[in-house]
């Protein structure tokens, strides 16, 4: 009955209800978003790079070798001598060697020319048709065949570069002999051909100007090695001995993140700024209606209502109030996630999922929540406690 | 029935009020009267629980209320000591049948909704119930603090100058209105008031001095 009587309080006064629950409300729903998108953003990351020791490719920003070669988002530093690359990749230490070339995209999604040993490194399936093996054979990633509506047996022409405005290849169409199982990794959003189709699509160009027949190149190369000292020792040999430089993802993710991380905390403490806030706007809201709501505590003394209810009241009147910012805050952070999602795939191939929940990170931001609610019902409800009842009637 | 022994009450240490014994038995009424200052609503705060006296008894029902503890008290009141005060408050979030459900929940635990309805329809308020208490007439609203003051079945029935805002003829309608229900309900009722009008309606009168 005190609950009760709490709840229709807090809707007598809908205007103040709703500005304390609205601001509760945000500063949730960011803690919440960025709960969520940090925890799925690294899992993100870390899932892509698993057993990727290191990067071979050419010259330039390491993150950015690491961001174009696994996670497919940046361009790609240049290419590397296919040649040269094989050195390393044939060395004793490797236990697999991928190696990737970049050229052509489709609408906008990457052709990339590998071994079908990529799609098993990402526990990636023929889900139906089969894998590439001649010239201009493409496997799709499960979204993207989704997304572009291609079949098995379909054919398309590629357009240079990795712009969808780019120029088109005319000269060869690809067909698409298979499509890849879902894997919730960056290789859902991309077309898989041999290296050979990149080759060949691209020296027909310069078996026209005529030129010397150019080595053949690629953009990088997935290494796992046998050997983990390796991991630490090849990026300086390769750096100081060739034109190429070999890269550790974990590390280069670890600076991304740290850079991430100034930004993220930032919004959080926004966040709890605005959670303070709602607690003053709580507070103010119940002291005020205390003024007005004397003569009903003493009312409610009167008819045999003990001090501890009372206290009890006022407290439970600013619960339901956070009770209720949570509530809503954790949906609309959900959404918020929902529509940072979607974007984020369409541009980085990076989707999230709104649905899952962080116990441990959640159930500590309602405890923080609820905290709040006590802490601004304190002085309200300890005034209620205290009122002295005879005083407050013989006045009215 | 309530009787009081030799009570007095001081505010601070200026204001010290001696009160005259006072005896009223159920179904009976007794009329309180006296000039403002002279301690009448002290002494229905006295008898109401709502403070205690410096010195002196007051037995409610064979209890002497004085002794009681706090928490003890509050629930005490709240069974058996039913207040009809000047002023008409009420839980405003709550509708005119709640207000009176209320008053039963908070002194028993139990909401006796049919009870609180058979009380506002014999004051004439069934047309009223899901109303909110703010959206009645003052004469309504009297009613049903009536009724809920009611609602427990109490002991004594203390109405703080209930007719002061009345005319003549509602006056007499209240004061028969107050005698009728104390006898039904056998309760003690005691009303305290300076209406001269009321004077003339009960016999059994106390003046403060």
């Amino acid at each position: 009955m005190i609950a009760k009587l709490a709840w229709r309080n807090i809707w007598f006064k809908p205007l103040n209800t709703a500005l304390s629950v609205l601001l509760l409300a945000s500063s949730v729903a960011i803690i919440t978003l960025l709960i969520l998108l940090q925890k799925q953003f690294e899992e993100q990351f870390s899932s892509n790079a698993d057993n990727i020791d290191l990067v071979l490719g050419a010259q330039g920003s390491p993150l950015q070798l690491v961001l174009s070669s696994v996670y497919q988002v940046d361009a790609p530093t240049g290419n590397i001598e296919y040649d040269s690359a094989q050195v390393w990749m044939r060395h004793p230490f490797v236990q697999s060697a991928i190696p990737l070339a970049f050229g052509d995209n489709y609408l906008g999604f990457k052709i990339v020319g590998t071994t079908p040993e990529y799609l098993s490194k990402f526990n990636s399936k023929i889900e139906s048709g089969r894998l590439f093996s001649g010239n201009f054979e493409v496997v799709i990633g499960s979204e993207l065949a989704k997304k572009i509506n291609l079949k098995v047996g379909d054919k398309f022409n590629g357009t240079h570069g990795d712009a969808k405005e780019g120029e088109q290849h005319e000269e060869y169409k690809y067909e698409v002999v298979g499509i890849a199982s879902r894997t919730g990794k960056v290789i859902d959003n991309l077309i898989l051909s041999n290296i050979e189709s990149v080759w060949a699509m691209h020296s027909e160009h310069e078996q026209h100007e005529g030129g010397i027949q150019e080595p053949k190149e690629i953009t990088a190369v997935i290494l796992q090695l046998r050997n983990k000292m390796a991991i630490m020792t090849w990026p300086r040999i390769i750096g100081q001995n060739t034109n190429m430089q070999a890269v550790s993802p974990a590390i280069e993710i670890n600076r991304l993140f740290t850079l991430f991380g100034i930004g993220l905390k930032t919004l959080e403490y926004l966040a709890y700024g605005i959670m303070l806030i709602s607690g003053i706007s709580i507070f103010i809201a119940l002291y005020n209606r205390l003024k007005e709501r004397k003569y009903e505590f003493a009312l409610l003394r009167l008819q045999g209502a003990s001090r501890f209810q009372l206290l009890w009241l006022v407290l439970l009147e600013s619960l339901f109030l956070c009770v209720l910012g949570y509530f809503f805050g954790t949906i609309i952070g959900r959404f918020a996630l929902q529509l940072l999602s979607s974007a984020s795939e369409e541009d980085f191939k990076l989707g999230f999922n709104p649905f899952e929940i962080i116990w441990n990170k959640e159930g500590a931001l309602l405890i923080v929540t609820l905290f709040v609610g006590i802490i601004s019902a304190i002085l309200p409800a300890v005034k209620a406690y205290k009122m002295n009842i005879s005083k407050t009637l013989a006045n009215g | 029935m309530i009787a009081t022994k030799n009570i007095s009450f001081a505010y601070g240490n200026e204001n010290q009020f001696q009160f005259p014994d006072i005896v009223c038995n159920a179904s009976e009424s007794l009329l309180i009267t006296g000039n403002s200052g002279v301690g009448k609503t002290t002494l229905l705060h006295l008898l109401g629980g709502l403070l205690r006296p410096i010195s002196g008894e007051i037995n409610l029902d064979n209890v002497a209320i004085q002794t009681l503890s706090d928490k003890k008290l509050d629930a005490f009141r709240g069974k058996n000591i039913g207040i009809v005060l000047q002023q008409n408050h009420f839980v405003e979030a709550l509708s005119v049948l709640e207000n009176v459900m209320l008053a039963s929940w908070l002194a028993t635990g139990k909401k006796d909704k049919a009870k609180a309805k058979s009380l506002l329809e014999h004051l004439h308020l069934e047309k009223h119930w899901d109303k909110l208490p703010s959206q009645l007439s003052v004469g309504q609203q009297q009613r049903v603090s009536i009724a809920r003051a009611l609602i427990n079945n109490p002991k004594v029935l203390l109405a703080d100058e209930p007719t002061s805002s009345l005319d003549d003829a509602n006056t007499l309608k209240v004061a028969n209105l107050l005698e009728n229900l104390a006898k039904e309900y056998d309760t003690a009722l005691i009303i305290v008031t300076h209406d001269s009008r009321l004077k003339e309606r009960f016999s059994n009168q106390i003046s403060l001095l």
